[in-house]
């Protein structure tokens, strides 16, 4: 069943009756090649059985690029590689030459970053605004500290002396693909380890132009290796006897399956799965404000956020007005040409992922929830969701249990502080959520009681390399960022 | 059996320990412990699968206020388990020798004990300020991470059965969280009596639950508990290690591994035992840019 926007003030119809005048990046800063090979040794090789995937653009369903497809030969070749340049370079070269080899890639993608910034939304289907302030910014952030920290690690850990691992399997999503990038390589290399990096087969581009950068910094051959190909790859890259370690990032099932998988080995693993965070709003909230943090909190990068804040809870007597404050928002959310400087929402990755979407939609409705769409209108072409919410949503419902990954917000509601520690501990995923209030006591007793990796307090969806990242429960193990993110690349 | 020259000794029975009380197993199901000749010296609980549901569901009870309860006073706790263990040190060295040890073998495991417990007692309210960091993030936020503890924690006993099994309990409780532990299958006295001592040293119940029983029939049902948050194992045993990281999946528990040999070794002791059952918590908060911020008021 469907509701109608009944705000008292006069909504904003920005798809209806005006328009921005369009603002257009120009996809001309970006060097797209037709084919990409595999990066293994410091050369970019062809692949053994010669198989290639295509990508387009999510935006538009045009042909981007084609990229090579890894099988078990070229995951042989390519650990064989990283192993040799662990024992040959990156074992026995000092550690502030091998943080300044990170700064240089730092450097040089900062001096690229808008061809990397183009490439991304391109690939991917993300607003250009995101890519140009978060994700390629971020990014470069990440490699500049890590590398810091290549030559201080004997004060990183008091009493032990850290030692590499060896060489790191790494499989990164769609969602971030430079940004997880870096999260995996820049650790990794700052501790010493080496590395064979698998990204998502549908958003490989601006990974493919990092490995030609690190190619530019000059690094020794070896050291990082980039295969690009889909799942049956990064089987193969898990189920290889010569890695020490495996980091993956993507959902919970596929986290499952490489414990499953790696059970008799001693591979050091670290996950970072899905999540369902819990958005929590009180009465004495700040509330356009926190109005400003939900929308952000589940329309950023059109709800592709593994910390997406898709479980709004809001304190039943303010529930009316912010739900109608939400609506409001909303409608002024632009929907459409990911390359459009104003686009606050762009595309949805894949067709596979809009069906995903879609199906949720379709059983919230099933269910008896009460289903609300902004009236954004939608391009002709390409993967588009409207931003979408849902009120009347049950605790039990699947709307409030499962990963959505799409701009769907299930909203409930809650009276008191402990019935909203529960509601929102109820789930098996744990990796972040957010308290909206304006006391300071009550932050700190949600921030001590959530079961989640991190919680933003008045705030939602931050990032930072110094800022460790990652979940309890099934949302993974193993932090990102920060002091503890060199954690799992280390041993004593 | 021992008999002293006038009178019938009493004998003990040997229970489970499930949150703070003293249940036999509801199997109504027992096993022999046996003296290093072979005889039978007591009757142990042949705990169930029930029994460890009971016992997990009694660690989660007690798992928030024991996690949030003052650094400070879990280390108190810690320390009166000690001195506990340390007024009761000869019934323990008695018991250890029945079940094969020799005397000084005996005192050895169980003055390690003790001062283990010492050593853990003092770290609890001081790792946190090792392994938490202010985190400078390059927004106006405020942002820490702390450590939490995980939860609730199964304990597989190793084979030391006084000083490795205190080795395993004292980082996994000084950090906050609440355990099952499953005693060594054929050393399992002194886990019981330590119960007793658990009992009578301020340890609120449910913090520590001690089963008996067939390890490889119970190991599997603890291992796959979707209640339980990780499990920790410190044998050698591959095909073991591999079967519990199975059964560990369904839930993601973390399984946590150490191959620790000897246990009286300074290296069985670290404040990185604590850390390896805690969980990082990472806190954003925004700093309001008040008028007069740029002066050095």
């Amino acid at each position: 069943m469907a509701t109608k926007n009944k705000s008292t003030i006069k909504p904003l119809r920005l798809g209806a009756g005006w328009k921005y005048a369009p603002a257009p990046e120009s996809a001309a800063a970006a060097h797209i090649q037709d084919q990409y090979e595999l990066f293994i040794d410091g050369k970019w090789q062809k692949p053994k059985k010669g198989t290639y995937l295509e990508s387009i653009n999510p935006a538009n369903e045009k042909k981007l690029y084609r990229a090579a497809v890894a099988t078990e030969q070229d995951v042989d070749k390519a650990v064989a590689a990283a192993r040799k340049a662990f024992d040959k370079y990156w074992k026995k070269m000092p550690a502030k030459e091998r943080g300044k080899y990170i700064f240089r890639i730092a450097r040089l993608m900062q001096e690229q970053a808008r061809e990397l910034t183009v490439m991304e939304t391109l690939d991917g289907g993300k607003p250009i605004r995101e890519s140009r302030d978060f994700d390629i910014p971020l990014a470069c952030q990440h490699f500049f500290y890590y590398a810091g920290w290549a030559d201080k690690l004997e004060y990183a850990f008091p009493n032990r002396a850290a030692k590499p691992l060896g060489v790191a399997a790494q499989i990164t999503p769609w969602n971030f693909p430079l940004l997880m990038a870096a999260w995996k390589i820049a650790p990794a290399l700052a501790t010493g380890n080496t590395v064979v990096l698998k990204p998502a087969e549908t958003t490989s581009l601006t990974t493919l132009k990092l490995a030609s950068i690190i190619q530019e910094a000059d690094l020794p051959p070896g050291v990082v290796n980039i295969l690009t190909g889909a799942g049956e790859t990064g089987a193969s890259l898990v189920r290889h006897p010569a890695i020490n370690k495996i980091a993956f990032t993507g959902s919970t099932a596929v986290g499952k399956l490489i414990q499953q998988e790696t059970a008799d080995t001693a591979k050091k693993l670290t996950l970072e799965l899905g999540g369902k965070a819990a958005n929590i709003v009180f009465s004495d909230a700040p509330i356009d404000q926190a109005v400003e943090g939900v929308v952000n909190g589940i329309f950023f990068n059109q709800g592709h956020v593994c910390c997406a804040g898709s479980r709004l809870y809001v304190q039943e007597s303010i529930a009316a007005v912010f739900i109608q404050k939400i609506k409001d928002r909303m409608a002024t959310l632009l929907v459409g040409d990911p390359m459009d400087k104003n686009t606050d929402i762009g595309a949805i990755n894949s067709a596979a992922q809009l069906e995903k979407i879609n199906q949720y939609i379709r059983l919230g409705k099933k269910e008896g929830a009460l289903h609300y769409e902004s009236d954004a209108r939608l391009p002709q072409k390409g993967f588009f969701c409207r931003p979408t919410l849902f009120t009347k949503v049950a605790q039990s419902s699947r709307l409030a249990q499962e990963e959505i990954f799409g701009p769907v917000l299930a909203i409930l509601t809650f009276r008191t502080e402990e019935e909203v520690i529960e509601k929102a501990n109820n789930t098996p995923y744990g990796l972040s959520a957010g308290v909206w209030t304006d006391k300071g006591s009550r932050i700190f007793n949600l921030s001590r009681r959530l079961k989640a990796g991190v919680v933003w307090a008045n705030a939602y969806n931050l990032f930072d390399p110094a800022s460790p990242f990652g979940g309890y429960k099934e949302s993974g193990y193993g932090r990102e960022g920060g002091w503890h993110g060199l954690h799992p690349y280390i041993t004593f | 059996m021992k008999k002293t020259t006038n009178r019938i000794s009493v004998l003990k029975t040997y229970k489970l320990y499930i949150g703070g009380q003293f249940p036999r197993t509801e199997s109504g199901r027992y096993y022999a412990a046996l003296d290093a000749k072979g005889n039978k010296i007591a009757n142990l609980c042949l705990a169930s699968r029930k029994d460890c549901r009971d016992a997990i569901v009694s660690a989660r009870n007690a798992s928030g206020s024991w996690g949030m309860r003052a650094a400070y006073n879990r280390g108190q706790i810690l320390y009166r388990i000690a001195e506990m263990l340390e007024s009761r040190k000869e019934q323990f060295i008695a018991e250890l020798v029945w079940q094969g040890l020799s005397r000084s073998a005996a005192q050895r495991e169980t003055e390690g004990a003790i001062d283990r417990l010492i050593y853990y007692a003092g770290w609890c309210d001081k790792y946190q300020a090792i392994f938490s960091t202010v985190n400078p993030v390059a927004s106006n936020h405020y942002n820490f991470s702390v450590c939490e503890p995980m939860g609730v924690v199964v304990l597989f006993a190793p084979e030391s059965p006084l000083l490795g099994l205190i080795s395993v309990l004292a980082p996994c409780i000084a950090g906050g969280n609440t355990a099952v532990v499953l005693a060594h299958q054929a050393k399992a006295l002194a886990a019981v009596s330590l119960a007793e001592v658990l009992n009578s040293s301020d340890v609120p119940a449910g913090v520590v639950n001690i089963l008996t029983g067939n390890n490889e029939e119970l190991m599997p049902w603890l291992a796959e508990h979707k209640d339980v948050n990780a499990i920790l194992y410190t044998e050698k045993e591959p095909s073991i290690l591999t079967a519990l990281r199975k059964k560990a999946t369904g839930n993601l528990k973390r399984v946590i591994h150490w191959p620790i040999q000897r246990w009286l070794d300074a290296s069985a002791q670290s404040p990185y035992r604590i850390t390896d059952l805690q969980e990082i918590k990472t806190t954003w908060h925004p700093i309001q840019q008040i008028a007069g911020s740029g002066s050095s008021y």
